[in-house]
């Protein structure tokens, strides 16, 4: 009991995650600073926006659902907690962690975030807000068909396993799922998705600042709107780290490579591209992505 | 059905300039627009009414920050017109730089925002960092990044000097490449496209019917420009083409800015070679009674200032109509029907500029009769001056 508490709370759920995904919300930041010709922050800055934003005051609006407003951003946090914790210990422990059909819980855990941002959105009782949150339905419609698609194809290739570690063992016995035909383009349409789940640019619709004025998060403040960002920043982790556990046989720490490089392609998609419309994104990720995704399916079934 | 409303402003992070449209919606489909202008009236006009002549043009400067020299322009080009007289050669020709140079850095500017608005923080910062060499110009010319203060009636205040024309045409060739990377990022740019193209178009007809100006008509393939229409300053003595193209969408309006700052390098390098030498200043003393109008091609369209003299010290009338003034309203053509996505580039796509543009009367909000207009406000000010004097102790001013 207290070493799940303590895999939960400290090492590798919560605490870990949170000082990883601060550093990976830095190196974002930098990069992108960087890239635009700005200095960009010191590397504690995302702690101390977290700090500052705590202390903030918390306005909870007249028209909102109390309840329901407060617990939202909590919702959220605990969903990416735990899915943090359910990715990271396989990858530590690749015998005694994790239980058959993990993979599945980890889809279920990793969509909670964004209901957590619906709910609490709908929940603020603001025009925008709910505008946003009309959006992020329409965001999880799209990129859950071909996200769980694509699913699918390690799932086939190792033989209908549904549990992490045992497809991380497959990989290190058989090669990584990445360096296959399907396993390629399975884990391509996974970035896609794995951008628009982080809602990053240019699958930003139910936030976009320019036109919602940050939408769904727009009646947050203070300490809910530092969980928000927290559980952003703890999925910024949680989801690369998924997807090479998925395909591209695990992580340990002499592999941190992988993580950047992933990290590095999310910010240049971010920082390559015009925000789509939410018509577009949707055509893009039931259209062309879901074709995709189909594709490497088949292509898995044929064993390529 | 009630639709929603969606409000843009007044205080909003996309335009951050006090307007507030109200987009009626109906799920994220745009059925109606309010546009409310208005929050700002900084009575520039009458202010002019108590400056002497060679002052307004520091006032008229004021108007806006990023045309700084187009209201300038119109107002010396009125003053001419109301003398008779025609600026020295030279000084036509420093007129046309300054007023160029202002074209390209308010259209890189405006590329900067508009993705900016699209999301495409990048170009923001990109564009506005290859904004920076004219401002250094602007700097080693006028002392000034902004507000340069270089127009002055029947001349111009300071002369350029010859030593800094090398330099000045390098940087502006130095430009070029960096155009056509803008160029190449806006027209090759599949997802810039898919944004931009077929959004928010405005018609021929709509054009003439909405009295749409600037770079927002010639979008929509009508060549209208001023500096061609009407030349002044140094315009027909150097070889340049008025930039159109056809679509009259958000995509059009970007193509047409870009080509215009090719043209605008043009003008000023033929300018740089061209340039006389001589005087700068005619040396103006009196202005005589009369009526002048004065026309400049600012970055957004064309400027109008009317200046009537009655032979005092300072204009008697002075009228100010700003190019956004006539490109807002075609809002209400473009924006309907288009989803709220798009609305925010659509606005944003006529460059709109609301510190030139704010007007002001008093209207009955039920019955829309207008209570109170120019003449009455004016009362109004000079009543709440007296008062305010007659507080202080200070004898009335009439």
């Amino acid at each position: 009991m207290t070493k799940l508490l303590f895999n939960f709370l400290i090492f590798p759920g919560f605490l870990f995650t949170v000082v990883f995904g601060l550093a990976a919300n830095w190196i974002d930041r930098k990069v992108t600073a960087r890239i635009q010709w700005r200095v960009g922050p010191p590397w504690y800055q995302p702690l101390i926006d977290l700090v500052k934003l705590s202390i903030k005051e918390i306005t909870i609006p007249r028209t909102a659902s109390k309840e329901l407003f407060l617990l939202s951003p909590m919702i959220g946090l605990s969903a990416a907690t735990l899915v943090s914790t359910l990715v990271w210990l396989p990858n530590i422990d690749r015998v005694s962690t994790g239980f058959s059909g993990d993979i599945i819980v980890i889809v279920y855990l990793l969509t909670l975030p964004a209901i957590a941002v619906i709910l609490g959105a709908s929940a603020s009782g603001n025009p925008l807000a709910s505008l946003g949150a009309s959006r992020e339905i329409k965001m999880v419609i799209a990129y859950e068909l071909p996200f769980i698609i694509s699913l699918v194809v390690p799932v086939i290739k190792s033989h209908g396993v549904l549990k992490l570690s045992d497809i991380i063992n497959y990989q290190a016995a058989h090669g990584s799922f990445v360096a296959s035909l399907s396993g390629m383009i399975a884990f391509i349409v996974m970035i896609f998705c794995m951008q628009a789940k982080l809602g990053l640019v240019p699958f930003d619709a139910s936030e976009a600042e320019t036109e919602i004025m940050g939408g769904v998060l727009i009646e947050y403040s203070g300490m809910l709107l530092a969980i928000f960002k927290l559980t952003k920043a703890m999925l910024m982790v949680a989801l690369p780290l998924f997807l090479i556990t998925l395909f591209w046989q695990g992580f340990n720490f002499l592999s941190i490579w992988k993580y950047v490089i992933l990290l590095v392609i999310i910010i240049l998609i971010r920082n390559t591209n015009p925000r789509v419309r939410i018509d577009q994104a949707v055509g893009f990720f039931w259209g062309k992505m879901t074709l995709l995704a189909i594709l490497a399916v088949l292509l898995a079934i044929k064993g390529m | 059905m009630a639709h929603k409303i969606i409000p843009i402003g007044p205080y909003h992070p996309l335009q951050e300039e006090p307007e507030f449209f109200k987009l009626h919606v109906d799920g994220e489909t745009v059925v109606d627009i309010d546009i409310e202008l208005g929050y700002n009236h900084r009575l520039i006009e009458k202010i002019a009414e108590s400056k002497n002549f060679d002052q307004v043009a520091f006032l008229v400067e004021r108007i806006c920050g990023i045309c700084s020299t187009s209201h300038p322009f119109a107002y010396v080009n009125a003053i001419d017109d109301l003398i008779g007289v025609q600026a020295p050669e030279r000084a036509l020709y420093i007129r046309t730089i300054i007023g160029e140079l202002e074209r390209i850095h308010s259209h890189f500017l405006w590329l900067g925002l508009a993705g900016h608005f699209l999301g495409y923080n990048t170009v923001w910062m990109w564009a506005w960092r290859y904004r920076e060499p004219v401002l250094d110009i602007f700097e080693r010319v006028a002392g000034n990044r902004q507000n340069y203060a270089m127009m002055k009636p029947g001349g111009v205040r300071r002369d350029m000097f010859e030593e800094d024309f090398s330099w000045i045409k390098k940087t502006l060739k130095d430009l070029i490449p960096k155009v056509d990377m803008f160029k190449g990022a806006v027209m090759d740019d599949p997802v810039i496209h898919a944004r931009t193209e077929g959004v928010g178009v405005l018609t021929r007809e709509d054009v003439h019917q909405y009295s749409v100006i600037g770079p927002t008509a010639r979008a929509s393939g009508v060549a209208k420009d001023i500096r061609k229409d009407d030349p002044y300053a140094a315009y027909d003595k150097v070889e340049w083409k008025v930039i159109t193209y056809e679509g009259g969408d958000v995509y059009s309006k970007a193509v047409v800015r870009i080509l215009e700052l090719y043209e605008s390098i043009n003008i000023i390098l033929q300018c740089l070679d061209k340039m006389p030498k001589g005087p700068i200043d005619s040396g103006i003393k009196d202005i005589p009674p009369g009526e002048g109008i004065g026309r400049h091609e600012a970055p957004r369209g064309e400027v109008i200032h009317y200046v009537m003299s009655d032979g005092g010290n300072s204009p008697s009338r002075h009228k100010i109509r700003a190019p956004s003034y006539m490109n807002i309203a075609s809002n209400k053509k473009a924006v309907i029907g288009e989803t709220i996505s798009d609305a925010a580039i659509i606005l944003a796509a006529v460059d709109p500029c609301y510190c030139c543009t704010e007007r002001m009367a008093v209207v009955d909000y039920k019955t829309g009769k207008k209570l109170m207009d120019g003449q009455d406000l004016i009362r109004l000010s000079q009543e709440k001056t007296e008062r305010l004097r007659g507080r202080h102790n200070m004898p009335p001013l009439h």
